[in-house]
């Protein structure tokens, strides 16, 4: 099903209300749907529509459809548009098989916004992340996004990190295909950037990852 | 999309687009509802389909005049449906609650989406006894899938028996996107007609309205033989099941999920039920004549329970059984039910062991997330003009001095009651009861009440529920201040029209309804602000509340700051001048972050000074009148 094999994928994209994490999983829905796999979303947000805490639980299966909601400890990826987001999700729907793709920046919430309170410094969120996952990647996306001129397409950039990473089955032509058909000719080709260099950073990690990782087993061979 | 006419195509449909998509497959001509989480997006989808599909769509100004236009078109052989979320039922209420005696020609189905958990409601209400209350068939569907098919079947059964049915969702339900199999749009012509020559529809026509009772209930019964046949009730598991489960609606894929992740696959039943009033009696006597333990899933209340109790105990059998649910313990009273609170309950009946996973990760987590994690509050969005109305009321209420108070309503401004709107907000109930109370309260000074009064509301709950309250306290000259939060839409449950605005549901122009002239009209003193203009503002409003003992009404008007943001940009550019703002020496102790509160305006940790947050600040530029320093200037944007 997946590079790891999992029926049902069970994955979970977080974000801030606003940072469109409903947009890109709903699209990514529609290609597994497409692909032939039973997918169910189910969008958990609250009365905000701006600042409150936003997730879709995406759940894809060859065999049957899956309800909307992930049970405690079973998300098998989280794809967070928010690093404080990321660690809120793996806190319940975490397990020691969870990975986890994650934006750095963060959104701060009113009580740091108004200095009342502490955001937890991007070390301490990544020894939480490491501490609760499987494998864990951090990508800068609004810096990406920023530096297309919108900060709006971290989404974007992240559903490529998701894509680039392989660890759902969706095919890269095939997303940007349903981007060609959701998006008006003046925003596509900004959309289709902010995709593809996700997909790219992403790709660049994981090189650096598994060389990374062959040269521990030579070593520990030696 | 969702009016392609593709049968068989298989689509991801959110669940109230699967309902939208069963009426359209029903051949609806008339759909109308009046705007509420989490049904909304039922009419708005249809409001989508108006044009191509030659069906009529409106967003009504309630929801008990959404169910007259859509009992209308019923009563005119013309399918029709109507979508609410459970408080909008109880609008609806009286109305329905004499429909069901007069009955309907056409199919009429009203769909009402529940709110388990109170996500996006003032309330946690479970609108299935209203179908046993007024005796009227009730759907729940369980799957996407199910969401279409069983509303276009609803259609048929309501023509079967001349009466509306009733299909109830809920938030897992509605906003759950799932594989849907489109079915076949229907074709020809459709032809409005009221038969005059046929009895009217009224239970006090010719006889009393106990007869239409009476038929009523052979009505339901007749439905109870249909619903033993139908193919939204199933059973999975063994034949002798040592636990079975009953469930219905949201209940279903959690249950199923919980038999599967315990792998009790062999020894524990689901009956899952679509048809859950009237019961399928003899299909469920059948199933229970088979366990001696059952375990009802379903959310918010014990309906189905309760019901199934209660059929039980009429049961020859003399067989008694060991129910488990809300009532035992083993299924929360209230609030949502989710996968895991089924796994408990079934380990804790069958007696195993569960854990989602290791003990030691689950401390580590709930450490990791007490100390680093916190809840991100509800506020007004940068440059909501809802924040800078409540600041003016918050201000002129001091100015004034005598511990005015602030009756809320409906809205994104039900937020008044948090830090974000200044806690000026003291009451919240239902749509239009701001005002009523308002109305009240202005009449208590005989007592010795001498406190000014406010009542907020916003322009379409005005046009909602607030204008019979208003004429109320005209009649009564009662002594109160109403300030209209005029936003130019219906925000909160996502921008819809209304007949203040100038365009309707399906994208035509209407004549808006003007509310200072309706005010006028009525006879009271109506003045207009804008809400960006805090100075102002907060100076009608004292001069306002001068001018006691009789109802006046203020208009505070703005455009949401998220709809202008789609078509403008923004009017400022807004910036902090680090040489003016001089941080914590200033002595108003950060006073823009921590008592304005725009997110679009931030406390910056290191230089100690405010800061600008572009990716976030609208531009309104209101945040430059409050800074003692002026450090905070705009430049309008040409």
């Amino acid at each position: 099903m997946s590079d790891h094999g999992r029926d049902p994928l069970n994955l979970i994209i977080t974000g801030v209300g606003g940072q469109g994490n409903i947009l890109i999983s709903k699209l990514l829905g529609e290609v597994m749907l497409e692909a032939g796999y039973w997918v169910t979303i189910g969008e958990t947000y609250g009365a905000s529509q701006r600042g409150g805490s936003v997730a879709s639980h995406v759940r894809v299966s060859k065999r049957t459809q899956y309800g909307p909601l992930i049970p405690e400890g079973q998300a098998g990826l989280i794809l967070g548009l928010e690093p404080v987001e990321s660690l809120r999700m793996l806190g319940t729907y975490g397990s020691p098989e969870t990975d986890v793709i994650t934006n750095i920046r963060p959104v701060y919430p009113m009580a740091v916004a108004i200095g009342e309170a502490e955001y937890p410094s991007l070390e301490t969120i990544k020894e939480g992340i490491r501490k609760l996952s499987h494998e864990a990647w951090y990508l800068d996306a609004s810096e990406i996004a920023i530096g297309l001129g919108a900060p709006l397409l971290a989404n974007m950039v992240m559903a490529g990190a998701l894509i680039g990473s392989r660890l759902i089955p969706v095919e890269e032509e095939k997303f940007k295909g349903k981007l060609k058909m959701n998006f008006e000719k003046d925003r596509l080709s900004l959309n289709l950037r902010a995709f593809s260099l996700g997909v790219s950073a992403m790709r660049e990690q994981r090189k650096t990852f598994q060389s990374e990782r062959s040269r521990k087993t030579t070593a520990r061979k030696k | 999309m969702i009016a392609a006419n593709a049968p068989n195509t298989c689509q991801l449909l959110m669940g109230n687009e699967a309902i939208a998509r069963g009426a359209l497959e029903a051949g609806i001509g008339v759909a109308a509802a009046y705007p509420g989480n989490p049904s909304s997006e039922i009419i708005g989808t249809l409001a989508q389909a108006a044009k191509e599909l030659k069906i009529y769509v409106e967003w009504s100004v309630n929801e008990k005049v959404a169910l007259e236009v859509a009992a209308a078109a019923s009563f005119a052989n013309i399918r029709a449906i109507s979508a609410m979320k459970q408080n909008g039922l109880n609008v609806a209420l009286d109305f329905l609650a004499n429909l069901n005696l007069t009955g309907v020609k056409s199919g009429l189905v009203l769909v009402v989406s529940d709110d388990p958990g109170s996500i996006s409601s003032t309330n946690e209400q479970d609108s299935r006894h209203v179908a046993k209350t007024l005796d009227l068939p009730l759907l729940e569907p369980a799957t996407p899938q199910e969401a279409k098919d069983m509303t276009r079947w609803a259609f048929e059964l309501s023509e079967e028996i001349a009466n509306a049915c009733l299909v109830r969702s809920v938030t897992r339900i509605s906003h759950a996107r799932g594989n849907v199999t489109l079915g076949k749009l229907p074709d020809g012509e459709k032809r409005a007609r009221f038969d005059i020559s046929r009895p009217p529809y009224a239970s006090i026509a010719a006889t009393t309205p106990v007869k239409f009772h009476e038929k009523l209930h052979q009505t339901l019964s007749r439905v109870s033989e249909i619903y033993e046949r139908s193919s939204f009730n199933w059973f999975v598991g063994p034949k002798q099941p040592e636990l079975l489960i009953i469930t219905c609606g949201s209940g279903w894929f959690y249950s199923k999920e919980a038999v599967d992740i315990l792998s009790k696959e062999d020894s524990i039943g689901i009956l899952k039920l679509g048809t859950t009033w009237p019961l399928p009696r003899a299909l469920i006597e059948r199933y229970l004549l088979q366990t001696k333990k059952v375990l009802v899933i379903e959310e918010i209340d014990a309906f189905l329970e309760t019901n199934l109790k209660e059929l039980s105990a009429d049961l020859a059998s003399g067989k008694t059984w060991t129910f488990y649910g809300k009532a035992s313990g083993h299924i929360p009273p209230c609030g949502e039910i989710n996968p895991n609170v089924v796994i408990k309950a079934i380990a804790e009946i069958v007696k195993v062991n569960y854990v989602s996973r290791g003990a030691d990760y689950h401390e580590k987590s709930r450490k990791i997330v007490e100390e680093n994690i916190f809840p991100r509050g509800l506020q007004f969005c940068a440059g909501c003009p809802h924040r800078t109305s409540f600041w003016a009321i918050k201000d002129a209420l001091r100015m004034d001095g005598r511990e005015g108070l602030v009756l809320g309503d409906i809205g994104c401004y039900s937020m008044g009651l948090m830090s974000t709107g200044f806690s000026q907000i003291k009451t919240v109930h239902a749509m239009g009861s701001g005002m009523g109370i308002a109305s009240g309260l202005g009449k208590v000074s005989s007592f010795g009440f001498n406190q000014p009064v406010i009542a907020v509301c916003g322009d379409s709950t005005f046009f909602h529920a607030v204008i019979p309250a208003l004429i109320n306290a005209i009649h009564s000259q009662s002594d109160f201040i109403l300030v209209v939060l005029d936003n130019a839409g219906t925000a909160m449950t996502g921008f819809q029209p209304h007949p203040g605005t100038d365009m309707n549901a399906i994208g035509a122009s209407s004549p808006p309804v003007n509310i200072e002239k309706l005010c006028q009209a009525l006879g009271v003193k109506v003045i207009v602000a804008d809400a960006y203009d805090v100075k102002e503002t907060t100076q009608k409003l004292v001069d306002l509340l001068r001018d006691e003992g009789k109802p006046r009404v203020l208009i505070s008007r703005r455009e949401c700051a998220l709809i202008r943001a789609k078509r403008e940009k923004p009017l400022y550019k807004v910036q902090i001048n680090p040489d003016r703002c001089i941080g914590e020496t200033c002595g108003c102790e950060r006073f823009c972050t921590r008592v304005f509160k725009c997110p679009g305006l931030i406390w910056d940790k290191n230089t100690k000074k405010a800061k600008i947050d572009e990716a976030v600040c609208s531009g309104c530029g209101v945040c430059v009148e409050i800074c003692s320093q002026s450090a905070i200037v705009r430049e309008a944007n040409e």
